[in-house]
């Protein structure tokens, strides 16, 4: 199962990166979420993987068996979530407003801020 | 605690009362003032006891959440409330009626909480997130307004860090799954006992370029000059005096703190990466003429400096190196209210449009002139003497081509602020001057008086470097020995 999850996971990178390095803006947020993706699935897998072992103390006893599942990184992946979500909303909101200003998808054309001859 | 409650207080309250644009600057002016207090109280509490933790929830470290005040973080957190303070009240008389509607005040308060969350936490995950606040906050801020340029300076800005976010959460990751902690005390005790065989310096150098992207380091540095112009000078300059420093200031954290294990190959990458920053951010300056964005490349090439003296990894090179900051973030907000001064006064940003400001304007000559030499590092002024001390330590460490690019940068950045001085404040007046609208006594006080305070600023630095550097000197002591930090987060004895 870790090896499956870790070839998903770098196939999440590889095909992150590959998006983000195409010129269409909405592509580069694409890129983005899948490399967000790929980070939280690898906090995941980095706690190694635990099936049906709850980190809850049995009625009665006084600690809990191992094996059981690290909660920690599963927390962490809900914080990461919630904010990326925030921040792909942001970003959809942003790339459209950008695109209606530039009229053109094609990131080569988003140069009004880095020439140094164009005065605004 | 307070420098965080503060601000989010007043944000809150600005947003339940959304659309009242007196009620914002009330509160943001509050809130600062607020601020300032705190952050100076919490400056002497630290000074005197020594390096203070806090567990939030009281849930014992290293498993709750722990924010920690030593000296660098109050000495940061001091300097971004006198930033903020002084940008509020600039902003008060430049800000546009649109964006002070659509929450301009809670946002710089919420900017500035992230901040000194960013400063003050004591856990790795609980950072990323500080850096996600202070992050949302700065998109919004960039954003506001909605020009092109300004969009399209906020998608190169947004896109480099939410890679810095993929980044980041992929070394914390990996560092949980080798250490199964994220408290920074505890790292700090897990990874210095780590043996060779732990992918140690991968995860940190994860770190370095999620950090070095947001401190704007070469060749990560891009995202800045096409950014940081866009925006109107209220915003920028809060941009620049503190974002930078907030990836700065976690670079020296972690590469203090946690990853000390390989300081040849990760401080060596530093320094490398300090010296062309240094080159390529003032080479950058030379070719544009629009005043913001050549202080904007020189944000980049004194960033380096910083760096720099982290990379060396003395204690006196690191004492150097938060002077550096605490200079730079005064003399470099000063540069870029001024920037809006002349603006306003000469009616453009652009060099070639501009002239004759000494003579109509003299204060401004010597508003821009003081924070100007200050940066290219003439003695007898703070630059000089942050300089000279990293200088010092690089020559002693006989380091002689970086030391001779320090020198030739220092040169350069002076050429530049020279050529400023040149076609903005001699000669006959520019052809942008006969649209300039006379000033209100109101606008001219919050809009001088704020430039004037940090200006002070920078000079009672640069007279009382000795003091100063006593401080900077222990502070850089707290972060070399981090058994102070372990033994303040965890308890004595562990």
């Amino acid at each position: 199962m870790e090896v499956a999850l870790a070839i998903v996971i770098g196939a999440l990178y590889a095909a992150g990166l590959y998006m983000m390095l195409r010129r269409s803006m909405v592509k580069l947020i694409a890129g983005l979420v899948l490399l967000g993706y790929a980070s939280n699935l690898l906090i995941f897998v980095v706690s190694r993987l635990t099936r049906a072992r709850p980190p809850l103390v049995p009625e009665g006893a006084q600690g809990i068996a191992e094996p059981f599942a690290d909660p920690v990184p599963q927390a962490l992946i809900l914080t990461a979530i919630v904010i990326g979500f925030g921040l792909q909303a942001f970003a959809l909101v942003l790339v459209r407003r950008a695109y209606q200003a530039v009229n053109n998808d094609d990131l080569d054309q988003v140069t009004a801020s880095d020439r140094p001859d164009l005065q605004q | 605690m307070l420098p965080i409650l503060i601000p989010f207080l007043m944000a809150i309250l600005s947003i339940i009362n959304w659309g009242n644009r007196v009620l914002h600057r009330f509160l943001a002016l509050a809130g600062s003032v607020g601020l300032l207090f705190a952050a100076l109280a919490l400056l002497t509490t630290v000074n005197e006891q020594g390096i203070l933790s806090s567990n939030i929830g009281d849930w014992p470290a290293p498993f709750g959440i722990v924010l920690v005040a030593d000296l660098p973080a109050a000495i940061m957190i001091l300097m971004a409330a006198i930033v903020g303070l002084a940008v509020l009240v600039y902003a008060t008389a430049s800000m546009d009626k649109g964006r002070e509607r659509f929450g301009y005040y809670p946002l710089i308060l919420l900017l500035l909480m992230g901040m000194c969350g960013a400063f003050l936490t004591g856990d790795l995950f609980n950072l990323y997130v500080w850096f996600e606040i202070m992050l949302i906050a700065s998109f919004a801020l960039l954003a506001l307004g909605g020009s092109r340029a300004q969009l399209e300076g906020s998608v190169k800005y947004f896109a480099l860090n939410l890679l810095v976010s993929a980044f980041m959460l992929t070394g914390i990751g990996l560092l949980y799954g080798m250490t199964g902690s994220l408290n920074l005390a505890a790292l700090a005790q897990t990874l210095r006992a780590a043996g060779p065989e732990q992918p140690v310096t991968t995860v940190a150098i994860f770190f370095m370029i999620a950090f070095g992207i947001k401190a704007a380091m070469f060749p990560l540095y891009f995202w800045l000059p096409a950014s940081y112009h866009t925006p109107p000078v209220a915003v920028s300059a809060i941009f620049a005096g503190l974002l930078t420093k907030v990836g700065v200031f976690a670079l020296i954290r972690v590469f203090t703190l946690l990853f000390v294990q390989d300081t040849a190959w990760t401080h060596g990458l530093l320094l490398a990466g300090a010296a062309l920053t240094m080159l390529s951010g003032v080479l950058g300056a030379m070719a544009f003429d629009d005043i913001r964005r050549i202080f904007a490349f020189h944000i980049i090439s004194q960033i380096a400096y910083m760096v720099l003296g982290l990379a060396l990894f003395v204690p006196m090179a690191l004492a150097g190196t938060i002077f550096y900051m605490v200079h730079h973030i005064l003399v470099i907000v000063s540069l870029f209210l001024v920037s809006g001064l002349i603006a306003r006064a000469g009616g453009s940003y652009f060099k070639a449009q501009l002239g004759g400001l000494y003579g109509t304007r003299p204060l401004l000559a010597l508003l821009f002139l003081v924070p100007a030499l200050s940066l290219s590092g003439v003695p007898p002024l703070s630059g000089f003497w942050a300089k000279l001390t990293l200088l010092r330590v690089t020559l002693a460490q006989e380091l002689w081509l970086v030391a001779a690019i320090a020198l030739l940068v220092g040169l350069l950045t002076l050429f530049s602020m020279v050529r400023i001085w040149l076609s903005a404040f001699w000669g006959p007046p520019g052809p942008a001057a006969a649209s300039v609208t006379p000033m209100r006594a109101g606008e001219r006080r919050a809009l001088y008086g704020s430039t004037l305070a940090l200006v002070t600023l920078t000079l009672a630095l640069s007279l009382f470097a000795g003091p100063a550097f006593e401080l900077a000197e222990r502070a850089s002591e707290q972060l070399l020995d981090p058994a102070g930090y372990i033994a303040a987060v965890l308890g004595e004895g562990s």
